[in-house]
């Protein structure tokens, strides 16, 4: 599980941790089922207080995407779905965004970024994809 | 009985004509990481010296673990674990002697935990102290000030001047000491950087009196750093209560604001004023607008 802590911006360090570990379950670098390090661990790696990284954990629980079992730890729940999709969205969103803002930049408008996405999906899909 | 490990109620110090603390009240609970901050000569030194009785209190008490420092040295200090920038080992002692030496003076000792510490930090137990480098002499302080398991570990500024693998070892220290149930960690920084990572509670001193004192997460919420836009450009930033430094030019000015951004943003809509960013301020920045700047640039209540 790789997560970078930064204090240059302001987001609270349990913050930066929720975000983080919601991103890799919803991009898939964190499978369902999978355990997260202990709190003691991943507070000594990260180089943040035990207490922050306990938080994070907590939200992450209410917030569905993790489950504690009994004493064992934490891991990343199956029925963390509904969240991810946001989680998934959110991130597509913010990736367009940044395109439509660029692209309004250079004087492109939507429906020419529209017609070019799906040229450019066409573009992408690989010729051997008739499987 | 209170929870409190450490607690100072209206320390006043002057030496000579110089103020070094000005009433000063703090009270450290039980379990938490408290983050000591202040420039240079702000007065950190002093009030942690209070705390080992190093110094008496001129006024007001000054209690550790419910005890007086300087009546019960050896029931305080045989409790606390103490690194400071300065470091002062015995520089003739080897590496192994400095163990020895020190572990005479705890009951507590734990020399597993001594010699998984020696192996951490790489430290060659037939090395003298003063031949070590900077580095590792920190981290043979570390090492005799983490051994007997304190229920108070107390570091003023123990990341001073040392390079990021050693700071590094000190932040795990800090770290393991409060992952261990009920033991406290008090220390002084002016790396907020670090400050921030670690910190439960942030005490800002400021010329011997304390700016601010809160808990992290509080001091986070409490604070923001807005950027507004204004319809024409200015030579300087309207005077709004609540913010405490202005940044900027021309038609966009930052500001940094306690208390929340509702002041700022109804005064940025009197004054036709855009807000187009806004953020939480780093504990840096924080710490720059409320201690940093001249008294006078403040637009103070």
């Amino acid at each position: 599980m790789q997560i970078h802590i930064t204090t240059s911006d302001g987001v609270p360090p349990y913050l930066q941790i929720v975000n983080q570990v919601k991103y890799l379950v919803a991009s898939g670098r964190l499978a369902a089922g999978e355990e997260l390090p202990p709190i003691r661990v991943l507070a000594l790696r990260l180089r943040v207080n035990p207490n922050t990284v306990a938080r994070a954990y907590r939200e992450l629980e209410t917030a569905g995407v993790v489950e504690k079992r009994s004493t064992t730890g934490t891991y990343v729940s199956y029925a963390g779905s509904p969240l991810a999709r946001r989680e998934k969205l959110r991130i597509v969103i913010e990736r367009i965004d940044a395109l439509l803002a660029e692209a309004r930049q250079l004087g492109f408008d939507a429906h020419e970024i529209h017609d070019l996405v799906r040229q450019r999906d066409a573009a992408m899909k690989p010729p051997e994809s008739e499987k | 009985m209170s929870e409190s490990v450490v607690d100072i109620q209206g320390v006043t110090r002057r030496f000579g004509p110089k103020t070094a603390l000005d009433d000063v009240s703090l009270t450290v609970p039980r379990g938490v990481v408290f983050g000591l901050v202040g420039a240079n000569g702000a007065g950190k030194t002093t009030l942690i010296k209070h705390v080992l009785g190093l110094l008496r209190a001129e006024t007001g008490s000054v209690r550790v673990f419910g005890r007086d420092p300087v009546a019960d040295p050896v029931g305080v200090l045989s409790r606390i674990g103490y690194l400071s920038e300065e470091n002062d080992l015995p520089g003739w002692m080897r590496v192994d002697e400095l163990i020895r030496y020190t572990r005479a003076f705890y009951p507590d000792w734990d020399d597993t935990y001594a010699e998984e510490l020696r192996q951490t930090f790489a430290l060659d137990p037939a090395a003298r102290v003063k031949n070590l480098s900077k580095g590792q002499r920190a981290r043979a302080g570390l090492l005799i000030a983490l051994a007997y398991r304190p229920s108070l570990l107390l570091l003023d500024e123990p990341s001073s001047g040392l390079d990021p693998i050693v700071r590094r070892d000190i932040l795990a220290a800090i770290i393991r000491t409060i992952a261990d149930e009920g033991r406290t960690v008090l220390f002084s920084s002016h790396l907020l950087e670090e400050v921030e990572r670690v910190a439960d509670h942030v005490t800002m001193i400021d010329q011997g009196k304390i700016a601010l004192s809160a808990p992290l997460d509080a001091i986070k919420e409490s604070h923001r750093c807005l950027t507004l836009r204004f319809a024409e450009s200015r030579p300087q930033p309207p005077v709004v209560p609540g913010v405490l430094v202005w940044e900027g030019a021309g038609q966009e000015w930052t500001a940094v604001c306690r208390d929340g951004p509702a002041r700022l943003e109804e005064a940025a809509n009197q004054w036709g004023a855009q807000i187009v960013a806004e953020r939480v301020p780093s504990l840096d920045e924080i710490f720059v607008a409320r201690v940093g700047i001249p008294a006078s640039a403040v637009a103070e209540e």
